[in-house]
Order: C-alpha cells, then sequence, then structure tokens
C-alpha cells in the first residue's frame, strides 16, 4: 500500500458510511448510560446531545451544539458511530464535532440557525454530513451542498409523527413526479423546485436520491418507525420519543425490531405489548409560528 | 448453471450487495440474488453475502430471528464484507458480537479508528493482477488467522482479505464502487 495513495473523506467513503446505516435506528442521547443502553438494544449509531429536542423546545432560548465533554464522555462509552448537531449555518460548531471525531455531523434545524442564508458547504469537511428536507428540492440543495445523508425535518421534540410523514411523501412523490419526464423537462423541474438539474436527473435516472434517506422527527412508537420505512425511509432517528417513554429500554428495543420487520404486522404487534406510556405529544397545528423547527433553513 | 446467492438482509448495505452480485451473475442465466430474512429463505442457496454494517445491531438481530444456528452450519460459501468479516471470525475483540465461527481468525472492530479515518487506497489483492480500488468505513481487521486461512491482503492495520475454503471475507467494501473482481473470484472459488 502506497501512502500517497490514501485517500481520506471522499464522497464514496462520506455516502458509503451512510449506506452501513441503513435499516437501522439512530438514538438520540444524552449521557453516556442512555449511549450504552442505545447500543444494547441494537442501535446503529448514538446522536449525542446536551438536550433531546423535547427539552430543547421546554428550555426555549439559544440551542447550541452540546458541551465538548458531553460529547467524548458519549464517543468514549460506545463502539457504534456517534453523531453530533451543529447549527445550520455554524461551521465552526461542525470543525470542532470533526475535531473531537464525531462519526457524522447532522446540521440540524433542532438547533437555532447561525446563518439565515447559507448552509454549511459541506464538501470541504472529511466527516459525512446528515441534513434535513421538507421536499425533493430542498433534499437535492443539501446533497449539492455536500450531504451525504437526508433525513425528512419532520416537527422534532412533538413524538407527532404527521409531519415526517408530510416530508417523506413529498420527497417519495417528488422522485416518482419525474417519471417519464423529458431531459428538457427534467431541467424545467430542476428550476421549479430550486434543485440543480444535474442532481434532478441523476435522481430520476436512479428512481431515489442519490444518498440514503433516513426519517426523523416526531417518531414515538414501533408504529411510528414502521410507517416510515413502509414509506420509504431507509432507516429512522428517534429523538425523544425513546428516552422520553416510561421504558426506554424497552421501548429502544422494541423500534429496533419493527424497523427491523417493518413488513410484519405480527412482530410489530408482540414488540409493541406492554411499552407503557409512549412521550406525551404535541398538536403540531397548535405550535406558534416561533415553536416551529423544521421552517429553519430551505 | 445458475447460481443462488443470498444476501444477509439484516441491517446495512443489503441493496448494494445485492445490485453487484446480479451483475456479476449476469452472464450466468438461472442465476437468483435473494435477500434472507428468515431461516426458510436459506435453503437451496449455494452463497450468501453478509453485508457491511453495525456488527452489534446484526448480531443482535441474528439472535432475535433465531438465525444463529442456521448460519452458523450453512454450507455454502459466504462473502462477507467489513460487519460481515466481523461475525464470520471466531474470535472478536467484543463480547456484545457473537460470532458464526466460520473462519478460523481473531478480528479486531474499528481497527483503523473513527470514521474521519475511513479510507480509499489501492490495495494488491493475491490473485488480482492489477491493485484493487478498497474503501474502508469504520473497518475492522484480522489480527491472527488459523491454519487453512489464506491472507490475500494485508496492510499495516492488520489483515484485511482472507479465504477459507469457499469463504471469502474483506475489511473493505468490494460492493461499493463499482469494481467486481473479487466478485467473480468468489464465485469461481464455489466451484472448487
Amino acid at each position: 500500500m502506497k501512502l500517497e495513495e490514501l485517500r481520506f473523506g471522499t464522497e464514496l467513503i462520506k455516502r458509503g458510511f451512510a449506506s452501513m446505516q441503513k435499516g437501522g435506528v439512530i438514538m438520540d442521547v444524552v449521557n453516556a448510560e442512555q449511549a450504552r443502553l442505545a447500543e444494547e438494544a441494537g442501535a446503529v449509531a448514538v446522536m449525542a446531545l446536551e438536550r433531546v429536542p423535547a427539552d430543547i423546545r421546554a428550555a426555549g432560548g439559544v440551542a447550541r451544539m452540546a458541551d465538548p465533554q458531553k460529547i467524548v464522555e458519549i464517543i468514549d462509552a460506545v463502539s457504534i458511530p456517534v453523531m453530533g448537531k451543529a447549527r445550520i449555518g455554524h461551521s465552526v460548531e461542525a470543525q470542532i464535532l470533526e475535531a473531537l471525531g464525531v462519526d457524522m455531523i447532522d446540521e440540524s434545524e433542532v438547533l437555532t440557525p447561525a446563518d439565515e442564508q447559507f448552509h454549511i458547504d459541506k464538501t470541504g469537511f472529511g466527516v459525512p454530513f446528515v441534513c434535513g428536507a421538507r421536499n425533493l428540492g430542498e433534499a437535492l440543495r443539501r446533497v449539492n451542498e455536500g450531504a451525504a445523508m437526508i433525513r425528512t425535518k419532520g416537527e422534532a421534540g412533538t413524538g407527532n409523527v404527521v409531519e415526517a410523514v408530510r416530508h417523506m411523501r413529498a420527497i417519495m412523490g417528488g422522485i416518482r413526479a419525474l417519471k417519464g419526464l423529458s431531459s428538457q423537462e427534467l431541467i424545467d423541474r430542476a428550476r421549479e423546485i430550486e434543485a440543480p438539474a444535474e442532481l434532478v436527473i441523476e435522481c430520476a435516472n436512479l428512481g431515489r436520491l442519490p444518498v440514503v434517506n433516513f426519517s426523523a422527527g416526531g417518531i414515538a412508537t414501533p408504529a411510528d418507525a414502521a410507517l416510515m420505512m413502509q414509506l420509504g425511509a431507509d432507516g429512522v432517528f428517534v429523538g425523544s420519543g425513546i428516552f422520553k417513554s416510561s421504558n426506554p429500554e424497552m421501548t429502544a428495543r422494541a423500534i429496533v425490531e419493527a424497523v427491523n420487520h417493518y413488513n410484519e404486522p405480527m412482530v410489530i404487534a408482540e414488540v409493541s405489548k406492554g411499552l407503557g406510556e409512549a412521550m406525551k405529544g404535541l398538536d403540531v397545528h397548535l405550535l406558534r409560528e416561533e415553536e416551529v423547527l423544521q421552517t429553519r433553513g430551505r | 448453471m445458475g447460481v443462488k446467492v443470498g444476501v444477509l438482509a439484516l441491517q446495512g448495505d443489503v441493496a448494494e450487495h445485492i445490485l453487484a452480485f446480479r451483475e456479476a451473475l449476469a452472464d450466468r442465466p438461472g442465476s437468483t440474488v435473494t435477500a434472507v430474512r428468515h431461516v426458510e429463505d436459506l435453503p437451496g442457496l449455494d452463497a450468501l453475502a453478509m453485508p457491511g454494517g453495525e456488527s452489534t445491531t446484526i448480531s443482535r438481530l441474528i439472535g432475535k430471528n433465531g438465525l444463529y444456528e442456521p448460519l452458523a452450519g450453512f454450507e455454502g460459501g459466504v462473502f462477507a464484507t467489513c460487519a460481515g468479516m466481523v461475525l464470520l471470525a471466531d474470535r472478536v475483540d467484543d463480547p456484545r458480537v457473537r460470532t458464526l465461527s466460520l473462519i478460523p481468525m481473531h478480528v479486531a472492530r474499528n481497527a483503523f479508528g473513527r470514521q474521519v479515518d475511513s479510507r480509499e487506497t489501492f490495495l494488491n489483492v493475491a490473485g488480482l493482477t492489477e491493485p484493487f480500488r478498497a474503501v474502508f468505513i469504520r473497518a475492522p481487521a484480522a489480527t491472527d488467522v488459523g491454519s487453512g486461512v489464506e491472507v490475500l491482503a494485508r496492510i499495516p492495520e492488520g489483515i484485511v482479505a482472507v479465504r477459507h475454503g469457499r469463504h471469502m471475507a474483506f475489511a473493505f467494501h468490494p460492493e461499493l464502487g463499482g469494481d467486481l473482481r473479487l466478485h467473480r473470484m468468489f464465485l469461481e472459488n464455489l466451484r472448487v
């Protein structure tokens, strides 16, 4: 092996990392103990946070990247990948997360945006990024900036799956609607959804996004997770849904199995038995405009 | 004669393995590539691919789905990458992973470090005339192998490609990147 032939942080490595997460559940954790519980339950990765989204919502104020000490504590606790959240457009928070050794960065609307015009230029990083999206145009703008994975935004911290469903349907429907269009029409569609034409053409050819597509934002039960899989998600992020439930350990295990068996109602029924209270949810329609997280970044 | 390949479809880059084997078998009429989720998907398979993913997750799901004994007793050839290589070993540095012991070797998980240490390189693999573009993603490596295990590639981090009878295991991802020479080598090797 010649040293000069070593290459780090290529598109293949970044998108490949995301591919290895497919069919898995990525769980929000706020300390080493929760991280170990998530790993034992079969999570493919954990998201290291200061607070889960439901608590971020409750706390108010400016939500920033977690304390590096907290992230290191979680990195040291588990052998599965650890992800961290940076504010939209906050490239220095992302540089810090990369320096700490996180395996993927979530440029997340759950935190207060740092830049209202630009997202982070993700091509300059060796670590892969995941970004939220509500529709095909938004997803492809993020891919164009270098995102190696897309997730639906949903409405984080609500325990209400309705927005994740809306966003997944919009992305999948947006791709299905490309079928049969001429190259001229595809270019026109690209202009309409404000996405680069070459990525719209790539989507049309593949019949899917060019990167892995997870679901996030409001998934609270095994049934919610399986629903997102049936709608076409490659895997799910569960935020507040696990550690805000009355039995996090059972809920975590049940969601892992529900994702694995998303087309087998008998299995989902079995793992859903006796889980106790799921997290208390919020009606998305009753949120005040400034409480809605999904409209951050576009 | 067609070849019947199954891909263990519990978690990881299952679709990439299915596509790669379909392409590698395109000129072999009667071949099939199918997903394996349950015990009843295994009978009749000539080969099984064990994809990359998280070995702790896949190991747990193998147990939950009652697949441990059937996989450990699988009589065809196994093509394993990354997490699959961990699962094929008989010893691993992590008690949470219950390996299938199909290849006598000790494997270390995450032998390269974290994702930022993941890399691509051109690798010399025994049996190939030209180097292979190998992509290592939070990859494992074998630290020692038992008798009868042929080392196909070794780098400073450890042994990254092995053959044991009809089984082959790689720390990197031949299913990514479009080069199917190792798939063809594996299919040739099935006849031996």
